[in-house]
């Protein structure tokens, strides 16, 4: 009997929320979340607006609705970039010649140390901030950590006796990876990918948050903080909706990957003669 | 009666792992457990020495020494494990901690169960590493698991498991990952052992000859139950389970072309 | 008769990563001058106990390793062949674990066609499917099952049928039941035996098991540490091992108690 996987399912609905919340953005939000009311400056939450207004009489609540759209839309795409380039550079690297590897996965480590926040500035410094450059600099700097685990991972299915069996079989090792290792790979890539989301949302929301990811006037969550902060004192409920939209998010992602872990792992079996 | 085991029923959820399993042993008996992979053997043992996992649920009862071992919390169990009950496991290798000198592995019992302190308990470790016949004790007690042979370290496993004189031994496969020669000289140095020390042995294993050189009396196990308990030479000569019958004509085909062709006899 | 595989001086040493920053390699001779002939009909074993080089002795011959001197020859050409195609589907393996010698995510039938579509076998892919499962004593439905669902026994057989789907003239065993339970050990010994007089297989088992080696060999090779310290008939060997390490390894392999009620 397996015991219920709370954490997969708490995950996965966190997750789901959100989507549901970035797929709401476009069809309906509460008010227009540019719509600039000055009179309506730092309202509280209330009936009218649920979440209250922010400093231009903006309504936090539509804000947060469009801004998922930023966040998820960045989180997506660097996660697929950063996927498709980590598992490229892992399997290749695991199946080449020492001479060729050792110095693949040198580079990998000498990437691996480079925060992505770093990366995120130098990019928007040569080409001006914006979702793109966002994207970009999360993918690549993601794609060292997905490259590192996927290399380990390849090497540890090579050491297994049907790829060996294959290669006996006369496959070549294109076919190798496609038949063997591939489909093997499989549960550890949606566990990568999960956690690759968790911080790809966070990495985003920081560039926001430093001004170096989604320019005015598109809502994003980092932004939203960075704007909203000054009055973390006078006011701590403003600074808290963005924030509590990225915990959220992230948490979701973050449990979805443990979740998927659990699930998927063949090693936790019980013990048996 | 040293060890007094009735109607033992492992589970895990729905699944029954270990089914009604009773025996006795007597101090100084041998007994053996017998069967092929899945039979419940290795649970059954560690049942016994109170190591299944926490999602097992366990009925029936385990009496050693007149003593309930079912009814014992975990801190009650770990002061008879390493010091009356003592186990031997089959792969030396992830059994010993690897970033610890093996003879302050040998010392740890010696250390919890006896109060002795690290000086007095590396010296009888050292003494134990010559007495399960290791050459040159002083230098193996300062090797590292990883620079020991396989035999080597499960000498050292032994005299972790015998450090503090337990009544009873369980012996868990313990040498179905050793090359054969090796094989032939642990076996014999369990042999010794036990009967330097009066204990107790339970042997798991799926090696017909091996149990039954080893043993007194053997338990086949076959999907979680004991289908036969008897003298290890009744159950050799006259098998009277159908699984059992199985097993040894299995095991005698099995020596008969090697023995012909060698011109040997058997044991 | 050309000799099926014939081994001159074949060596091959392991590079071991290096102890000190700007030290030498050390390194470890894992075979040493090996003079091994194959010749067809054969059904060798190869023994020794762990580090003896026999699974380094049965990947060369495979060609998945390069020696590092001398030469593994197959029909007379030296290894790697020009063809290598040609040669994978004459000689096929068996492996030891049939836990990892079958892929987990593909189904029998795809795992026994794999040879058939690598090496451009021209007869029917499906046929030849049933009939190397037959060959082995598996029946058809087996062939939409994934290996979890299979015991071990069935998994070995189908590793087995997988390398006799090329219609191989030479199969290589490198401890082909020594991860089964001892009933099941029983089956698939009977499989392998049969190979050899029904489709006239020659056949390379290597074991540590003297027991299997005995039923299913005519000749011998002792290892040890690498290099080859006995070889002849199985009879010849057993009987009067000249060599202290088969002596040893003779004497010390666990046998059954006399029954008492023997003749």
């Amino acid at each position: 009997m397996k015991q219920r996987n709370s954490t997969l399912v708490i995950g996965a609905s966190l997750v789901g929320f959100s989507i549901a919340v970035f797929l709401l953005s476009f069809f309906w939000t509460p008010y227009d979340p540019l719509e600039i009311k000055p009179e309506l400056s730092l309202t509280r939450p209330s009936a009218a607006h649920w979440l209250g207004t922010d400093e231009n009489g903006r309504d936090i609540l539509s804000n947060i609705i469009v801004g998922s759209r930023a966040t998820l839309v960045v989180a997506m795409v660097s996660v697929m970039i950063c996927m498709l380039l980590g598992v490229s550079i892992g399997v290749a690297t695991a199946m080449s010649p020492k001479w060729v590897e050792s110095p693949a996965v040198f580079g990998v480590d000498i990437l691996l140390a480079l925060p992505t926040v770093l990366l995120a500035i130098v990019l928007t410094a040569v080409y001006g901030p914006s979702t793109s450059t966002a994207v970009v600099a999360i993918g690549l700097a993601l794609s060292a950590p997905v490259a590192q685990v996927t290399r380990r991972e390849v090497k540890s299915i090579l050491l297994a006796d049907y790829v060996t069996a294959a290669k006996t079989s006369g496959s070549g090792s294109l076919r190798i990876v496609r038949k063997h290792i591939l489909p093997n790979l499989r549960a550890s890539l949606f566990v990568q990918a999960s956690g690759a989301s968790a911080i790809a949302i966070l990495a985003e929301a920081t560039l926001s948050y430093l001004g170096f990811g989604t320019p005015p006037p598109d809502p994003s969550w980092g932004r939203m903080m960075a704007s909203l902060q000054q009055y973390l004192i006078v006011a701590p409920i403003f600074p808290l909706w963005p924030g509590l939209a990225i915990v959220i998010t992230v948490l979701g992602f973050n449990l979805l990957g443990d979740g998927l872990r659990e699930a998927l792992d063949p090693t936790l079996r019980r013990q048996t003669d | 009666m040293l060890l007094q085991v009735r109607g033992l029923t492992v589970r895990f959820g729905d699944d029954v792992v270990v089914d009604d399993v009773s025996f006795d042993l007597d101090s100084g008996q041998r007994l053996g457990i017998i069967g092929e992979s899945g039979a419940g053997k290795t649970l059954t043992s560690l049942a016994v020495i109170g190591l299944l996992p926490d999602t097992a649920s366990v009925q029936g009862s385990i009496v050693f020494d007149g003593v309930e071992l079912l009814e014992k919390t975990d801190a009650e169990m770990t002061l008879l494990r390493g010091n009356r009950i003592g186990m031997v496991f089959q792969e030396p290798l992830t059994a010993l901690n690897p970033l610890m000198r093996v003879g302050r592995q040998i010392a740890q019992p010696l250390r919890i169960h006896r109060g002795m302190r690290m000086k007095a308990a590396l010296d009888r470790a050292t003494e134990l590493c010559a007495r399960v016949g290791l050459p040159d004790p002083e230098r193996m007690a300062r090797m590292f698991p990883h620079q020991l042979s396989g035999g080597q370290r499960q000498r050292i496993g032994l005299a972790i498991a015998l450090a503090c004189g337990p009544s009873l031994l369980i012996a868990d496969e313990p040498t179905s990952a050793l090359d054969v020669t090796v094989q032939e000289e642990v076996l014999k140095l369990i042999d010794g052992l036990v009967k330097q020390e009066g204990s107790s042995l339970v042997f798991v294993s799926h090696d017909l000859p091996v149990v039954a050189t080893m043993t007194e009396r053997v338990a086949v196990m076959r999907g979680g139950k004991i289908v036969e308990l008897a003298d290890t030479r009744d159950l050799l000569d006259s098998p009277r389970h159908e699984y059992s019958q199985l097993l040894i004509r299995a095991a005698n085909s099995s020596d008969d072309d090697f023995l012909n062709l060698a011109r040997l006899g058997k044991t | 008769m050309t000799a099926m595989f014939q081994t001159e001086s074949l060596c091959r040493t392991f590079k071991l990563p290096r102890t000190r920053v700007l030290g030498a390699h050390a390194s470890r001779r894992a075979l040493d001058s090996i003079n091994l002939t194959v010749n067809p009909g054969d059904r060798l074993g190869i023994v020794g106990e762990s580090g003896s080089g026999k699974t380094t002795l049965a990947r060369l011959l495979l060609g998945l390793d390069v020696p590092t001197a001398g030469s593994v020859s197959f029909l007379g050409e030296t290894l790697p062949l020009a063809d290598m195609k040609s040669f994978r589907r004459q000689v096929q393996a068996v492996f030891q674990d049939p836990r990892s010698s079958l892929n987990p995510r593909m189904s029998v039938a795809d795992i026994v066609r794999e040879p058939l579509e690598c090496l451009n076998i021209e007869e029917s892919h499906s046929a030849r499917v049933d009939e190397s499962l037959a060959a082995v004593g598996l029946s058809k439905e087996i062939c939409a099952r994934f290996p979890h669902e299979l015991s071990g026994g069935q998994r070995q057989r189908v590793a087995i049928a997988r390398a006799l789907a090329s219609r191989p003239r030479l199969l290589i065993a490198d401890e082909p039941v020594s991860a089964l339970d001892v009933l099941i050990r029983d089956e698939v010994t009977a499989v392998l035996s049969g190979l050899t007089t029904n489709l006239g297989l020659t056949l390379i088992i290597i074991s540590h098991d003297l027991k299997v080696i005995a039923r299913l060999c005519d000749k011998i090779l002792v290892l040890h540490r690498g290099i080859a310290v006995e070889h002849g008939a199985v009879a010849d060997v057993f009987r009067s091992p000249t060599h202290e390490v088969t002596q040893r390894l003779i004497a010390s392999v666990p046998r059954m108690p006399v029954a008492r009620n023997a003749p």
